[in-house]
């Protein structure tokens, strides 16, 4: 069962909701609303599911209504309609002390500007959750201690958060949500008031926390490229309304309207595109039935200079090239092994684009890739620069 | 205008203190007699007991540390109060400064819980700014009247009027200081799940108090105000000097009593404004 549900959550900010709510479920528009009625459209039925231990990244413009949604998730901001499941319950209409007894401990929150109390030090603002849960003193200052061990910040427990840095000041935000072991972490765009060195490298450090984590992650951004860093799945919000949901590659590939495509166009695709997502289907031969005239001929045909050799298994051998090839149809040599070329440029399926990058640079062959010492695909350079470009990216390729 | 006859409010004023005056009398005595003999006690019994070489010197000593260990407050206690001792006011001071503690502590009392209510609460914040303003408009001397109806006069009524006139401050600041801890503080308050008296005491209050500060060191300020004023209905000391200098005409008197206020004020203020620090502040 999913940790988080989130159920046509809406919010509409101002003064006699109902007559906007109907307008909504009419299929106004979020601008229509507002010159009939007055009503801001915060969130517009928005529905999604974050499963255990995901990073989940709601992405979206300023206005877009990412930091509202947040809120009523932990009910910082009350619903107007729609329901939110933590564990299956519903926190919308759950009384006040429930709702307390949730915050506590199941949902910690991060804060774009940090949210640090000035007055107290790091370590008393690590502490912060524990003391409102009524822990002793000793057992809470040993666990805030180990959750500021884990940013990385142990020394500066009697510091004053107006004495560190900014990503220091986040990374206490940080240890504070984590001191209380919640089941759900909510990080309303975290990194994104530090400058973009400290945000990539917290952004790496969130992903190795996370790795031994396994946190379940509601995750608020406005920097695209973050979120395709970070989530596991995206979803994407325009004018208050979830506009897609899938994985990175998802949204990339397939955007589900031209808001979407508009938005993805800019992105640094190399980041985020893997081998799998541009290589082609191999033309190979088969070491064991075929001799040099079938590789030739099989060459001429698809207008290629050379070919990978396989076996049955499509275990990789290596590859020959068109020279080689008729040079041994004239000497009558039979066998694909003597003129069998073993120096291949090999990627894992996985490899990001970025790295394809400077293999294919040095290589006259297309690269090689794999699966398992399998031959799945091949790269050639066309392919790469196309999808760069953002366009003619094999989808195929993808196995699902 | 001639159709409506003059409105019969200062009749209404007056009854209606009657009334009060009446209905609580047991209150109102119990606090003159009983109330008065302790601030009497206070003043007479406990600090003209201390020789005034032990007070100067402890208070100078506490100025040190107070101003962080800086030479120039204590020096400025030791002659000031030097100095009104040498005049032959120190029993005058002494009084002066009781009624300033018990006018300041009271207003303080009265003052933070409204200003936390007016805080938390927009229908009391709407109610109560237009009684602060009247309370800090209508001139002092008036409150004087209801205070000698009450109390008769002596220390208790110059205590009465003082903290009317003072307490708007304390209110004031307290509800700005409350208000203006940033709303994103507020949300990271409530989503770890504090109560609304968690919220109040480990987060607003503590952030806040820098401002409150600012608000109780107006209100004893003003307390002083009243010491001149409170003096025309009995409230012993250095005021009483001074309009015995008015009545007789005679400057000297009247100054040399100022002074002694004028002493006793940047004393208290400094003292109050020193105090005013926050954890974690960058200097």
């Amino acid at each position: 069962m999913p940790v988080v549900q989130v159920k046509n959550l809406s919010k509409i900010f101002g003064k006699n909701s109902k007559k906007a709510t109907r307008l909504l479920d009419e299929g106004l528009s979020k601008d229509e609303i507002l010159k009939k009625t007055g009503n801001t459209v915060g969130v517009n039925r928005a529905s999604f599911d974050v499963e255990e231990g995901e990073i989940f990244v709601i992405m979206g413009l300023s206005g877009s209504g990412k930091s509202t949604l947040v809120r009523l998730v932990n009910r910082l901001i009350e619903p107007t309609e729609g329901s939110v499941l933590i564990d299956g319950k519903d926190l919308a209409t759950m009384d006040s002390k429930s709702l307390r007894e949730v915050r506590r401990e199941k949902l910690s929150m991060v804060f774009q500007r940090f949210g640090l109390f000035p007055h107290r030090t790091v370590l008393e603002n690590a502490e912060f959750g524990l003391e409102v849960q009524g822990m002793d003193k000793e057992e809470r200052k040993k666990k805030a201690q180990k959750s500021l061990e884990l940013v990385g910040l142990g020394d500066y427990v009697n510091q004053y958060p107006g004495q560190l840095s900014g990503g220091m000041q986040q990374r206490v935000g940080l240890a504070r949500a984590l001191a209380n072991d919640p089941e759900v972490l909510l990080m309303d765009e975290a990194f994104s008031a530090l400058d973009p060195l400290i945000r990539k490298e917290m952004q790496d450090e969130l992903l190795e926390l996370q790795e031994s984590m396994k946190k379940t992650i509601l995750f608020i951004t406005h920097d695209l490229d973050e979120a395709l860093r970070i989530g596991d799945r995206i979803a994407l919000m325009k004018d208050g309304r979830i506009v897609q949901i899938g994985t990175p590659e998802e949204i990339l590939v397939n955007p589900a309207n031209d808001y979407v495509e508009k938005f993805v166009q800019d992105v640094d695709r190399s980041k985020v595109l893997t081998a799998e997502n541009i290589m082609k289907r191999p033309e190979t031969v088969d070491i064991e039935k075929h001799g040099p005239r079938t590789a030739l001929e099989r060459m001429r045909k698809e207008g290629l200079s050379s070919i990978y050799v396989t076996d049955a298994k499509r275990r990789l051998y290596g590859y020959v090239t068109a020279d080689d090839v008729s040079e041994a149809t004239k000497e009558e040599v039979k066998d694909l092994k003597d003129i069998l070329r073993t120096e291949v440029p090999k990627v894992d399926k996985t490899t990001s684009m970025h790295e394809i990058f400077n293999i294919i640079h040095d290589t006259a062959v297309p690269i090689a890739v794999m699966e398992d010492e399998k031959l799945v695909g091949i790269i050639v350079r066309g392919a790469v620069i196309a999808a760069l470009a953002g366009n003619e990216v094999n989808i195929n390729g993808i196995d699902s | 205008m001639e159709l409506i006859p003059k409105l019969p409010v200062a009749e209404w004023i007056s009854d209606a203190t009657d009334w009060l005056t009446d209905t609580f009398e047991f209150l109102f005595d119990f606090v003159k007699n009983d109330f008065g003999d302790f601030i009497e006690f206070f003043a007479e019994s406990l600090l003209m007991q201390i020789p005034i070489w032990l007070f100067i010197a402890v208070v100078a000593v506490l100025a040190f540390f107070v101003s962080k260990k800086r030479i120039g407050l204590p020096v400025f206690v030791i002659f000031g109060l030097w100095f009104i001792q040498n005049q032959e006011l120190w029993e005058e001071l002494m009084n002066t400064f009781t009624l300033v503690i018990f006018a300041s502590l009271i207003s303080v009392i009265i003052g933070v819980p409204f200003g936390i209510w007016m805080a938390k609460n927009k229908v009391v914040e709407t109610l109560l700014t237009p009684v602060l303003d009247f309370m800090q408009t209508m001139p002092a001397f008036v409150y004087l009247i209801p205070a000698v109806a009450f109390f008769s006069i002596g220390m208790v009524p110059g205590v009465f009027a003082s903290v009317i006139f003072a307490t708007p401050p304390t209110v004031r600041f307290t509800n700005l200081g409350i208000r203006q801890v940033s709303h994103e503080l507020i949300e990271a308050s409530d989503a770890f799940g504090t109560t609304g008296a968690q919220k109040l005491f480990k987060v607003q209050l503590p952030m806040a108090k820098k401002t409150i500060m600012a608000g109780i060191n107006q209100t004893v300020m003003l307390a002083l105000s009243m010491v001149v004023i409170a003096s025309m209905i009995g409230a012993k000391g250095l005021g009483q000097t001074v309009i015995t200098g008015l009545q007789r005409a005679d400057v000297g008197t009247g100054f040399v009593a100022g002074l002694g206020i004028v002493i006793l004020a940047i004393i208290i203020d400094r003292f109050t404004q020193n105090l005013n620090t926050q954890r974690g502040d960058q200097s």
